[in-house]
């Protein structure tokens, strides 16, 4: 009876429809790379891509928590506020006079404060996290223009600024995109391989169930909002320094990439389903065609409309083939007993 | 009593159907013939095809071969659509309702009579749904909403709506799974007046002795096969378990008789404001003891704020001597509790997750211990454990990748039950631990408790099915109406004095 081999691919929840989600994914990635080079002949180019990467950075932070949040059938709208309420402050404390060193904490501590309160306005009144985050979205936003109107502080130290510029010495990969990698890996063991990753997974696919296996559902619900304000909160001083300017308007509407690269990587909006492998390659997919349509001079409103195409894409295309494959499954015997 | 065939072909039939999911042959070559008038039951344990008999009539499935017949002709069912067109309804064990909707528009959706002017006629609607509640015996407010129906009252709204399409077939899914005593009795007088109004019904349920109370004749499938039909007069309960699982079975209540331990839960004054009141028992090692009660008294309450998932308002639990704080399922278990809640598919397990993910989500820190030094869990280690409860379980899987989900109800509970077993805790509440499962398997999770009881396990029993319980328990406490009011020892444990004690006609010894 009990013939107990089974793989170690394709392990999480409903992974089987995942995974190959999350080869499309990858080779839809490879794909544009070599029509973009087809295209355009600079894209290809070490330059380009470092700058394309560096360009990603803050999205490719925020989607790592924001991908843990999605699993827990969460999610976080405000960070791209938080984003920009992390630059306001960090232009405001500059003028100020306050070291750069002393700003980085304090500006820390916000955003995980701002995440904090996302997390306790959840878990404490029961609110859906959509309708939460959309409100603190608005909140954290309006308390950027509280803290630097609509003013723009620049001259930031250049040893600081630098970092957001340039590629790790030989490489040429920038500063901020070694971190994601390094984070990415971090968050990837977290996910895969520990018991709260398994928790997540339960939390996203059957709260209840969760709770009643003793998981503390809250706890690690709170802890992850902070961790997405925190996260948003550094996104946004990197941001800050590698436009060398504070602005209340930093990174807006930057949420909607970072949602869409998540569920462009085939993680589940319902929650309980995804990998961060497939959020990495969503990540990259979503910088690369921004690169690609930067350099053939598409508008930027035009961006956001593939932005926004694509959003819809990743959520419909996994619905539309499960719906065809049970349709095949549905006519395949009934074919088969004439 | 229909022992000879009657002239007349039967309403609605599947005459040598096979039917196959992939690799697994659900069906093979299985006739069952419902005739106008008689209710067939038809029995098998889980897994047997009984589901797929059902979803076959109800136009669900079509069958790789074999056919349907109605009234003798064959027809092909291409969805549920059709099979509603064609006269047959089906009941099943947890109706889907509009909860926002009247019953009366429950009942006539998509068919709401119009006044002249094309807009819905409500009166009429409410007159024609009172009519039909009338001709069933229930008494029920057409202009009540659907929400907050008890399970019974919804399946009541669904024979109705069924009687309203004119509808010839009824098929029965274990439609009393939920239902306490009265509702059972209810259910059952309604389908004697389908019955005699010329309906032909199919009834499903694993309760044997409904099946001898409602039924004319049977028919038994095992493993997808048809084992045969035949007249129920004359059969005992003992023959058609027999023909369900092929083999003698073995003694349905292996209660062994066990020396009690030390206490090992003991529950003080707990009170939950209006849901129970300053209950207090204690549980020893090696002791099974059930909490009975009907349906609402508060058995599932007090345990669930046992463990912790639920508040209390005052009161105490110890568990070996450790108070437990309120409210907290974590250290509930750190202290040694292990609860099997009653709704499986909700709070047992996360139905979507694999079978191994399932068992290990309550030992998540174990395993990690396990795995060696660091935070990660070790896949194997995960996957032995798991593998290894599964086999002491018994447990019937393909692999242990597979979702939770693709098992059955007895499988799945299995699953539950290795899930708390493994982390090893000193006292087990479980909470209708045998519900909507196949006689085979219940015996098996019977043996189990009985054996876990014996090494030393401290067993809190919710029950609602009264022979598990007097045949189970070294004691039953009863509930009523949110108090603890009988301590009944084995002895003395009749159905006549537990029920009594649970309908608040006897108040038996008090509990301590």
């Amino acid at each position: 009876m009990a013939e107990a081999t089974g793989t170690v691919r394709g392990r999480d929840a409903g992974a089987g429809r995942l995974v190959r989600w999350d080869v499309v994914v990858t080779a839809l990635l490879v794909a544009v790379f070599f029509g973009g080079v087809g295209i355009s002949p600079d894209f290809g180019g070490t330059d380009n891509l470092s700058f394309a990467l560096g360009d990603l950075g803050e999205i490719a932070l925020i989607a790592l928590p924001m991908t843990l949040l999605v699993v827990c059938g969460q999610v976080d709208l405000s960070v791209a506020s938080v984003l920009g309420l992390a630059g306001a402050l960090t232009g405001r404390l500059w003028e100020a006079g306050w070291a750069f060193e002393a700003i980085v904490p304090a500006v820390l501590a916000v955003g995980a404060l701002c995440g904090l309160i996302n997390g306790l306005l959840v878990t404490r009144l029961g609110l859906p996290s959509l309708a939460v985050t959309i409100g603190t979205l608005s909140l954290y936003r309006g308390l950027a223009y509280v803290v630097l109107g609509t003013e723009a502080v620049s001259q930031f130290p250049a040893r600081y600024a630098e970092l957001t510029t340039t590629a790790v010495p030989g490489t040429p990969i920038p500063y901020q995109i070694a971190l994601f990698a390094l984070l990415a890996v971090v968050t990837a063991l977290v996910l895969h391989a520990t018991g709260v990753g398994r928790a997540m997974f339960a939390i996203g696919a059957q709260e209840d169930a969760a709770f009643h296996a003793g998981i503390r559902v809250k706890r690690i619900k709170l802890a992850l909002f902070a961790v997405s304000g925190l996260t948003a909160a550094f996104a946004g001083v990197v941001y800050t320094l590698r436009y060398g300017s504070a602005r209340a308007d930093n990174g807006m509407g930057l949420e909607l990439a970072v949602i869409a690269a998540v569920l462009l990587g085939g993680v589940d909006f319902n929650g309980g389903k995804g990998t961060l492998g497939g959020v990495i390659s969503g990540v990259l997919l979503i910088g690369l065609l921004r690169n690609l349509l930067m350099l053939n001079d598409v508008a930027t409103e035009i961006q956001s409309v593939v932005t926004g195409l694509l959003l819809i894409v990743s959520v419909l295309t996994p619905r539309l083939v499960g719906m065809a494959r049970e349709r095949r499954a549905r006519r395949r015997p009934a074919a088969a007993s004439t | 009593m229909n022992t000879s065939a009657p002239p007349t072909p039967p309403r609605l039939a599947l005459v040598n159907v096979s039917k196959a999911f992939g690799a697994v042959q659900a069906l093979r070559g299985v006739t069952i013939e419902l005739y106008a008038g008689e209710v067939h039951a038809l029995a098998g344990e889980n897994g047997a095809g009984k589901s797929t008999v059902v979803k076959t009539f109800a136009g669900v499935h079509r069958p790789d071969s074999g056919e349907v017949r109605l009234d003798g002709e064959p027809v092909v069912f291409n969805g549920p659509a059709d099979a509603q067109a064609a006269g047959v309804a089906v009941i099943y064990q947890e109706p889907t309702l509009f909860p926002d909707l009247s019953v009366a528009e429950n009942i006539f959706m998509g068919r709401q009579p119009r006044t002249s002017l094309g807009r819905i006629d409500r009166k009429a609607m409410h007159a024609a749904a009172a009519d039909l509640f009338a001709r069933l015996g229930v008494a029920l407010d057409p202009r009540q909403p659907a929400r907050g129906l008890s399970i019974a009252d919804q399946q009541v709204v669904e024979i109705a709506k069924a009687i309203s399409r004119d509808a010839k077939v009824l098929i029965m899914d274990e439609p009393t799974a939920a239902l306490t005593g009265q509702e059972v009795a209810r259910l059952f007088a309604v389908t004697r007046t389908l019955q005699q109004a010329g309906c032909a019904i199919l009834f499903i349920s694993h309760r044997l002795e409904e099946i001898f109370e409602l039924c004319q004749r049977v028919t038994t499938l095992r493993d997808g096969t048809w084992v045969g039909t035949e007249p129920l007069d004359g059969l005992t309960a003992d023959d058609l378990v027999q023909r369900m699982v092929g083999r003698e079975l073995e003694e349905l209540y292996p209660k062994q008789e066990v020396a009690p331990g030390p206490v090992a839960l003991k529950v003080s004054r707990l009170t939950r404001e209006g849901v129970f009141t300053d209950v207090s028992f204690q549980v020893r090692r090696g002791e099974i003891v059930a909490l009975a009660g009907l349906v609402g008294a508060g058995r599932s309450e007090v345990a669930r704020a046992i463990f912790g998932v639920d508040r209390w308002d005052a009161g105490e639990v110890e568990v070996d001597g450790t108070r437990l704080p309120p409210a907290s399922p974590t250290a509930a278990m750190a202290a040694g509790l292990a609860f099997v809640p009653e709704d499986r598919r909700q709070q047992g397990l996360v139905m979507d997750m694999s079978i191994e993910r399932n068992i290990g989500l309550t030992q998540l820190r174990s395993l990690r211990r396990a795995s060696g030094p660091g935070p990660l869990i070790s896949r194997r280690v995960e996957r032995d454990r798991a593998r290894d409860w599964a086999l002491r379980l018994q447990l019937k899987f393909s692999r242990l990748s597979d979702a939770v989900g693709v098992l059955s109800g007895g499988n799945q509970q299995k699953v539950v039950l290795a899930k708390w077993l493994a982390t090893e805790p000193s006292v087990l509440i479980v909470d209708e631990p045998t519900r909507g499962i196949d006689v085979g398997t219940k015996a098996e999770v019977h043996r189990l408790l009985s054996e876990l009881a014996a090494r030393n396990m401290a067993v809190l029993m919710i029950s609602s099915d009264l022979p598990e319980v007097l045949g189970m328990a070294d004691r039953v406490l009863v509930m009523h109406e949110g108090r603890l009011v009988a301590e009944i020892p084995r002895a003395e444990a009749t159905e006549e004095s537990v029920m009594a004690a649970a309908t608040g006609r006897r108040v038996g010894k008090e509990a301590a």
